[in-house]
């Protein structure tokens, strides 16, 4: 009932006539086009130059940068970060990153694989690109990818590779349509920084309900 | 804006493009409904807010529900689905701070941004002492930290998570919540289903689309360059999927919006809920948003508010501004506030609904303004008048009929003589010499 | 004065305010105007620009006395005004006739030759001519409609950095309006009066002794308000201080013997 008034309400207040072709033809083409809007001159400087926007924005947002020279060095990042900070517990995900990560095993550091839970205290997961524009991580979900990890821990550790830096989002719009076959995941995250909140007399807290820490890993090699 | 130039001329591209979305409503939204079906989801259709709120309460008795967890969303106090919820045997908790707080006063939004802008620590400090049974604190992190330890339990068990969104995506039959807190996600991803309560006018046609609107949304309402978490849901759980909700719904809400296209308020109907025009406004900074009556508060629900809720219940609103135009040059996507509230009071005019000592007093200056000679003679004696009373002084204390001025500050008053007349002589004098 | 026909004419759009509550205004707006190279004429047939009923939702009467202002600024080079508010409610003319009527092209037209007092000088006015005994510290209120409507805010501060004399201590928050806005301040008192409040906290700490601005209603309510409140900073319109005037009483100040 409520969908045809809806829809009738809103042709005859736009005066549709009985031929809607036009307008169709309209909307099928912006739809098909995927245009860009406007695009801000910071997010168009080259790559070189992205991975510095990058990390200053996301230092901006308030995030933790750790930058490593290659891939193996960052089972051993990790393990320090969670060591120094005291923190004994980590859940991952089931990335091949991830799952290929060598782990020293003498720190005492109990090692799971799964969607997070309350009361964990930090979380591992990849990422699919950062946007330097506002030092952005965009993570997707999948069956090696809950979207828990991202929200629940009181630290979340984001691996993040130098080469998936991109200016604009929507740059990254382009690369996730190609990576899913243009089927859009379940749930797609953009995170620029830790959890907070204004809302106790304006005054702004960190870690709200999401994580506290956002701990990026940056790959320079990759 | 110094670090993003082009600030000005994405507020122009967003205007244009929801302008175009606006002429096209009906079909991005056929498309938004194709593609959120596809993705296993369901659409709901509402005309009304009673509508939504069943809509929304046979979904939680379906899944016979006790708890729902809630992140923010205008749209859900629009229909004043708490309450709805409630009656009803369903227990809704809000877990955006400033929302939780609010429940746990029995209060409302004063915001559309910052819902809990109108208390103190100390209003906070009493409410969290008093519902959680804990040791009274003032301070702010603590109170965070409470907040956080409380809510986790209620995001565990809740049986349904209702959010909102800022967004509907035609191309991918997405919805997008953009904040700051993360509760939105926790609120989405942990219970077993996922309603999303949002407005007919939100859809836009692409991800870049919704981009442009993005970079503008954050620095308007909090001055960000980005919302911490934007999150993008397209569906239930797919296979294989270790988390996520296995139901999703999307109820969208008219509850008036389609009257608006037709109207001079269709302009209104662009707004993306940012805040800025409140942010900016003096009149809001003035009274605070729990005056506007509504769940609109600022320039925005002055003219929302009485499309909502009628003209004749909420037609002081429209009035209640001096015109300063603040709102118009900060909102994101040009809309003309002011006019909007010019409109309303034209359209109160015409029905009489304005108070009779408005249209008398009008009514009477009108007609002289009408006829100069006479007009003249009006702002010769008035001036006259004026300075009698205030005589050496200069300014007047009190006057009869003008106690809204005189209540706070004196009237200057008049020389006696007005321009009009001065100049006349004068040009008659050197016409004579 | 004898008639120059070689200079252009400007048809001076007095204000309601100024005609009854400040006339000095108008004579200063005259001499300035003539200082600029015009000649100045005063078209009787004038009243208000209308922005009361406009604003009131009354469209009728406001596109009646549009109708009546722009046929009393017929032909005139240029109509100025003291007043932001009252030139933008001219601009806003075209707006009350739909674009078949005759007179929404005549609004248009005088659309594009009505100017606010100081928009008008910063355009025509060699600034070294301008000369002023006034001496002190002033600050200045940007109005509402002026700003935001015609894009006034350098103009007035532009001709006052030509007076060696005014030294300008920009207040905090010079653009948030002060709560005038016409009926507004009679029907919202209280909200009004919490505005002006804030404007005349800004203004105190601006550190000036005087207080300037383009628009007589916002003037006589930040005057009435500081006056109220024992404040000793004069209120008065610029272009007063720009016409070498200001030793007249300031706004809401008794007359000096
Ligand atoms: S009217 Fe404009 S400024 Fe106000 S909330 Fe809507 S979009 Fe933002």
């Amino acid at each position: 009932m409520s969908r045809a008034e809806i829809f009738n309400r809103i042709r005859t207040g736009l005066k549709v006539g009985a031929d809607d072709s036009a307008r169709r033809a309209a909307v099928e083409a912006r739809l098909n086009a995927r245009a860009r809007n406007l695009i801000p001159q910071r997010a168009q400087l080259p790559a070189e130059e992205l991975v510095q926007l990058f990390l200053n924005m996301a230092r901006e947002a308030a995030a933790e940068v750790i930058e490593i020279e290659r891939r193996e060095q960052l089972a051993a990042a990790v393990e320090h970060y969670l060591q120094a900070q005291g923190v004994g517990q980590l859940v991952s995900s089931d990335e091949e990153l991830i799952v290929a990560l060598q782990w020293s095993h003498d720190n005492g550091i109990v090692h799971e694989r799964r969607p997070a839970r309350a009361g964990d205290e930090a979380s591992l997961t990849g990422s699919f690109a950062g946007i330097a524009e506002t030092g952005t991580l965009l993570l997707y979900s999948g069956a090696e990818r809950p979207t828990t990890l991202n929200f629940l821990p009181d630290t979340h550790i984001v691996a993040l590779r130098a080469s998936t830096i991109v200016g604009p989002y929507e740059d990254a719009w382009q690369q996730l349509r190609q990576a899913t076959g243009g089927q859009m995941p379940r749930t797609v995250n953009l995170i620029t920084g830790p959890s907070r909140s204004a809302d106790i007399e304006q005054r702004l807290q960190m870690g709200a309900h999401g994580p506290r820490n956002l701990v990026i890993v940056l790959m320079h090699d990759e | 804006m110094a670090r993003l130039p082009e600030f000005d001329a994405l507020r122009d591209q967003a205007r244009d493009l929801k302008n175009h979305i606006l002429e096209h409503l009906d079909l991005y939204l056929e498309v938004f409904e194709r593609n959120v079906t596809a993705n296993g989801g369901t659409v709901h259709w509402c005309r009304t807010a009673e509508d939504a709120r069943r809509t929304i309460l046979e979904i939680c008795q379906q899944k016979e529900a006790k708890t729902v967890t809630k992140g923010k969303s205008m749209v859900s106090e629009e229909i004043a689905l708490n309450d709805y919820l409630e009656a009803n045997g369903v227990r809704p908790v809000e877990t955006d701070l400033g929302e939780y707080i609010l429940q746990l006063r029995h209060d409302h939004p004063s915001h559309i941004v910052a819902p809990a802008i109108h208390l103190t620590l100390e209003d906070v400090s009493e409410a969290f002492h008093q519902a959680h049974q804990r040791p009274k604190t003032s301070d702010p992190a603590a109170l965070m930290r409470e907040a956080r330890e409380m809510l986790r339990k209620q995001f565990v068990a809740a049986d349904v998570g209702i959010t909102g969104a800022n967004f509907l995506i035609a191309e991918t039959g997405s919805t997008i919540i953009c904040t700051n807190e993360g509760n939105g996600d926790l609120t989405q991803t942990l219970p077993k289903t996922h309603i999303v309560v949002s407005s007919i006018e939100k859809v836009v046609p692409t991800l870049e689309d919704m981009t442009l609107f993005l970079r503008l949304l954050a620095r308007s309402a909090t001055g960000q360059e980005f919302t911490v978490y934007n999150t993008l849901s397209s569906g239930p759980r797919r296979p294989g999927d270790q988390d996520g909700p296995e139901d999703y719904h999307v109820v969208l809400v008219d509850n008036g919006r389609s009257d608006m296209i037709a109207s001079e308020m269709r302009e209104m109907l662009r707004c993306i809920r940012c805040s800025a025009c409140m942010n900016h406004c003096p009149v809001y900074g003035a009274v605070g948003g729990h005056s506007y009556g509504w769940v609109y508060p600022g320039p925005m629900g002055s003219v929302l508010t009485p499309q909502m809720v009628g003209l004749d219940k909420a037609g002081l609103l429209p009035n209640a501004s001096t015109f300063c135009g603040k709102c118009e040059e900060v909102c994101p996507v040009r809309i003309p506030l002011p006019k909007l509230m010019r409109h309303w009071r034209e359209r109160e005019f015409e029905q009489h609904l304005s108070p009779a000592s408005v249209r008398g007093g009008l009514g009477v200056w009108a007609f002289f303004a009408k006829r100069p000679a006479l007009y003249r003679l009006l702002t010769a004696s008035g001036s006259r008048v004026l300075r009698l009373l205030g005589g050496k002084r200069g300014r007047l204390a009190k006057l009869p009929l003008a106690g809204g001025w005189t209540d706070h500050r004196d009237l200057p008053t008049p020389s006696g003589t007005t321009f009009m007349q001065q100049w006349q002589a004068q040009q008659k004098r050197e016409h004579r010499s | 004065m004898p008639e120059d026909r070689s200079r252009p004419v400007v048809g001076l759009f007095v204000t309601c305010l100024a005609d009854m509550f400040r006339p000095e205004v108008a004579f200063a707006s005259v001499k300035l105007l003539e200082l600029a190279g015009f000649s100045v004429e005063v078209p009787r047939s004038q009243t208000c620009c209308g922005q009361p009923a406009f604003n009131s939702g009354d469209r009728a009467d406001s596109a009646a006395i549009a109708r009546q202002t722009i046929a009393a600024f017929d032909g005139y080079a240029a109509v100025v005004g003291p007043s932001g508010s009252c030139i933008g409610m001219l601009h806003h003319y075209p707006e009350l006739f739909s674009e078949e009527d005759p007179w929404y092209a005549r609004a248009q037209e005088l659309k594009s030759r009505a100017f606010e007092i100081t928009d008008f000088l910063s355009r025509h006015l060699e600034l070294d001519k301008l000369q002023s005994r006034f001496q002190g510290k002033v600050t200045y209120h940007d109005s509402c409609s002026g700003l935001r409507e015609l894009g006034i805010k350098q103009q007035p501060r532009e001709l006052l950095a030509q007076l060696p004399g005014v030294e300008l201590c920009e207040m905090e928050e010079a653009e948030t309006c002060c709560g005038f806005g016409g009926t507004f301040c009679v029907k919202y008192p209280d909200i009004s009066n919490r505005m002006v409040g804030n404007k005349v906290g800004n203004i105190r700490n601006s550190g000036a002794q005087t207080l300037l601005g383009g628009d007589l209603g916002c003037l006589l309510n930040m005057a009435g308000k500081l006056k109220r409140e024992g404040v000793t900073i004069e209120a008065r319109h610029v272009v007063e201080v720009l016409a070498d005037m200001a030793d007249i009483p300031a706004i809401a100040e008794a007359a000096r013997n």
